[in-house]
C-alpha cells in the first residue's frame, strides 16, 4: 500500500488539469525541440558526414565555405603540416535544380569532393552525382538527368545517400572537376581555376588547427569539424532562439507544477496534520508529494510524446520537424526535473503543518 | 504499573502579547488498563492535557513518562516516532483517510512504519474490524460509513499498533446519544478485551461512568480524581 500512488488511482480527476496542462506543454517542448533538431540535421548534414578531424578555410573567409579559396600551393602547406594523415578539397554550390517530370525547382548543393563522407561513395565520374535523400522526396530517382542552376548543366544522379543535406539543400556529391564545371557555368562572377577548392577536410593527429594554421604562415583558418557544423550560417543563433524559448517553457511547467501542487498541499492540510500526529514525518509526506508531481510528469511525458509523434505524421514535409531518441530523452529528464524541483515549493507548507492541529478544534 | 505519568505540569500558550496558562501544576497517573475520565468545561484544558499525554505538544515546565519513556524532552522527530509506536489517538472530528477503504485506514499506521503492509497486518486489520462490528464494512470508504462507523473505524486505527495508552478527544460529542453510548461501551470493552490505559476527554457527565476513574479539570488545574466503576 502507498498513500500517494493509491489516492492517484482513486482519485485521478483531481490530477487531470494538471496532467492535461503539462502533456501540452510536453508536446509543445518535443514539438520546439523537434523543430531545432530538424533546422539542425538539415543545416549540418554534409558537415557532420565528413570523415575529418578539421576543416580549413582560407583566412579571409571568416570560416565561409562560399567565401573560401584554398589554393594548390597551400594544400601542399597543409599536407606538410605536423600530425596531417589525410587531406581532401571540398566545394559546395548552391543552386536550384530541375527533377524530370517535376514543375517545382529543387533546392540542391553541388558539392565537389575528394574523400568521401560517411556513406558517400568514391568520387563518380564526370558529371555524374550522388544525391541526398532530400533530393528522393523532391521526385528524383536514380537514372534521373537533374537541370542545374540557370545554364541547366546536367548531372546524372546514380545513387542516395542519408543525411547529408547542406544549409536545408539537397546535397548532390560529384567530383571536383564537375563541381569547378556547375560553379564556374553558373557563378560567372565567382570561377574558380584548376587548382583551387574552397576548403580542405583533413584528419590527422595532434592539435591540428595550431598546426596547419602555423605551417601556412596564417594564411588558413582552421577549425575542428564540431566548430565548423557551429560556424554554418544560422546554426547557432537558431540553436540559441530555439534553446531560450526550450527554457522558458521549462520554467512555464516549473511554475504549473509548482502552484498545482501548492494548491493540492493546502487542500491536505488537515488530513497532513492527522497522519503526523498518528507517526507520519514530514520527509515522507513531502516525498508523496515529489512523487505525484514526478508521476503526473511521466503521464503527460507520454501522452505529450504521443501528441507529438501524432503531429509530426499530419505535418507536411517541408516543416523540418524531427523527433530524435535524444530529444525524448531530454524532454523526459527537463519534465522529471521540473516536476521535483516545482513540487519543492511543497515544502515548507507540508514542514509547517503541526501535528497538534489534528486535535487542536476539538474545543 | 503506571503506564502515563504526567507531573507538574504547565502549560502556557503564547498568543500575541498575552500569556494563556493552560495547564497549571497538572499532575496525573493512568495505571496499565485503567480507563481514565477527563471531565471539565470548554475551554478548561482537556485537550492540551491530552496532547502533551500524547506527544502532540510538549510542557512548557514539568515531566512527562508514557510506557518508561520520559517524552518532556524529545525533540520533533523523536515525538513522531514514539507517537507511531506507543500511543493511539481518537480525534472528535472525522479524521479518516478520505481515499482508503476502512481496512486501509487502520493499514496506515503500518505504511508509516515504514512496513508493507502484508498478510499478517491485512489479517490483523480484518479481525480489529470485525470485533469492531464492522466485518462487512471493511472494503467500504470513509464517505459510504456513518457516522458512529467512522468513529469506530478512528478506533481501528488507533489500536492497530497494540499501544499502551489510547487518547479519545471527545469521540461521541459529533454522535446523537444513543449511537454515543454504544461507541463508549465499545471503547470499555476492547480496552479491558487488550488491557490497554485509556483516557477519554468528555464534558459530558452521562459518559463518565465508561470510566475506572474521572478526574475533574477547571481552568487547567486538576482534582485528585474520582473513582466511578
Ligand atoms: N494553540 C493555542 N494557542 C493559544 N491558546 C490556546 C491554544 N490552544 C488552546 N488554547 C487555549 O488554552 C486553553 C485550553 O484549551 P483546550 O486545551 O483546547 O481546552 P478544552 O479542550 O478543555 O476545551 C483555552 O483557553 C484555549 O483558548
Ligand atoms: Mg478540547
Amino acid at each position: 500500500m502507498n498513500l500517494p500512488l493509491l489516492e492517484l488511482r482513486r482519485q485521478p480527476s483531481r490530477f487531470i488539469v494538471a496532467t492535461v496542462v503539462l502533456s501540452f506543454l510536453a508536446t509543445l517542448l518535443m514539438f520546439l525541440g523537434g523543430l531545432l533538431d530538424g533546422l539542425y540535421l538539415g543545416s549540418t548534414g554534409a558537415i557532420r558526414a565528413q570523415q575529418a578531424d578539421v576543416i580549413v578555410y582560407s583566412e579571409s573567409a571568416r570560416d565561409s565555405f562560399l567565401r573560401s579559396r584554398i589554393t594548390s600551393e597551400q594544400r601542399a602547406q597543409v599536407e606538410a603540416a605536423e600530425g596531417v594523415e589525410e587531406v581532401g578539397g571540398i566545394g559546395f554550390v548552391l543552386l536550384g535544380a530541375q527533377v524530370p517530370g517535376e514543375t517545382d525547382i529543387a533546392n540542391v548543393a553541388v558539392a565537389g569532393y575528394e574523400t568521401p563522407p560517411k556513406g558517400v561513395p568514391a568520387p563518380p565520374p564526370d558529371g555524374q552525382g550522388i544525391a541526398d535523400t532530400r533530393l528522393e522526396d523532391a521526385g528524383a530517382s536514380t537514372g534521373d538527368v537533374i537541370l542545374v542552376g540557370p545554364q541547366q548543366t546536367p548531372i546524372e544522379i546514380i545513387g542516395f545517400v542519408d543525411d547529408t543535406s547542406y544549409l536545408q539543400q539537397s546535397s548532390v556529391w560529384v567530383n571536383l572537376p564537375t563541381w569547378r564545371a556547375v560553379q564556374n557555368a553558373n557563378r560567372p562572377d565567382s570561377t574558380v581555376s584548376d587548382d583551387i577548392v574552397q576548403a580542405l577536410v583533413v584528419s590527422g593527429t595532434g592539435d591540428l588547427v595550431t598546426s596547419i594554421d602555423t605551417a601556412t604562415a596564417g594564411a588558413t583558418s582552421t577549425l575542428t569539424k564540431d566548430d565548423a557544423v557551429l560556424a554554418l550560417p544560422g546554426v547557432k543563433q537558431q540553436g540559441d532562439t530555439f534553446n531560450q524559448i526550450i527554457y522558458s517553457t521549462l520554467v512555464v511547467v516549473l511554475a504549473v507544477v509548482g502552484l498545482f501542487f501548492s494548491l493540492l498541499t493546502l487542500e491536505r492540510l488537515g488530513l497532513y496534520g492527522v497522519l503526523k500526529a498518528i507517526g507520519a514525518s514530514t520527509r515522507r509526506l513531502f516525498a508523496g508529494v515529489v512523487l505525484q508531481a514526478v508521476i503526473v510528469a511521466v503521464v503527460a511525458f507520454v501522452i505529450g510524446s504521443l501528441l507529438a509523434i501524432g503531429a509530426a505524421a499530419a505535418l507536411p514535409a517541408a516543416v523540418p520537424l524531427q523527433l530524435t531518441p535524444a530529444r525524448f530523452l531530454s524532454t523526459f529528464i527537463g519534465l522529471v526535473v521540473a516536476a521535483v524541483l516545482g513540487s519543492a515549493v511543497s515544502l515548507r507548507k507540508v514542514t509547517k503543518v503541526d501535528p497538534a492541529s489534528a486535535i487542536g478544534n476539538a474545543s | 504499573m503506571t503506564v502515563l505519568d504526567m507531573r507538574d505540569i504547565r502549560k502556557v500558550y503564547r498568543s500575541g502579547d498575552i500569556d494563556i496558562v493552560a495547564l497549571d501544576h497538572a499532575t496525573v497517573q493512568v495505571d496499565h488498563g485503567e480507563i481514565v475520565a477527563l471531565l471539565g468545561p470548554s475551554g478548561s484544558g482537556k485537550t492540551t492535557l491530552l496532547s502533551i499525554a500524547g506527544g502532540l505538544l510538549t510542557p512548557t515546565e514539568g515531566t512527562v513518562v508514557v510506557g518508561g519513556h520520559d517524552i518532556s524532552e524529545y525533540n520533533a522527530k523523536q515525538l513522531t516516532e514514539f507517537r507511531r509506536e506507543n500511543v493511539g489517538f481518537v480525534f472528535q472530528s472525522v479524521n479518516l483517510v478520505p481515499f482508503l477503504t476502512a481496512e486501509e485506514n487502520l493499514l496506515v499506521v503500518d505504511e508509516l512504519g515504514g512496513n508493507k503492509g502484508g498478510k499478517a497486518a491485512k489479517g490483523r486489520a480484518r479481525s480489529l474490524l470485525e470485533e469492531l462490528g464492522l466485518g462487512h464494512r471493511v472494503k467500504n470508504l470513509p464517505g459510504q460509513l456513518s457516522g458512529g462507523e467512522r468513529q469506530r473505524v478512528a478506533i481501528g486505527r488507533a489500536l492497530f499498533n497494540n499501544p499502551k495508552l489510547v487518547l479519545f478527544d471527545e469521540p461521541t460529542s459529533a454522535l446523537d446519544t444513543k449511537i454515543g453510548e454504544q461507541v463508549m461501551e465499545l471503547i470499555r470493552t476492547e480496552m479491558k478485551a487488550r488491557d490497554t490505559a485509556a483516557i477519554i476527554v468528555t464534558h459530558d457527565t452521562r459518559m463518565t461512568h465508561y470510566a475506572d476513574r474521572t478526574v475533574h479539570i477547571v481552568d487547567g488545574r486538576l482534582d485528585a480524581g474520582t473513582v466511578t466503576a
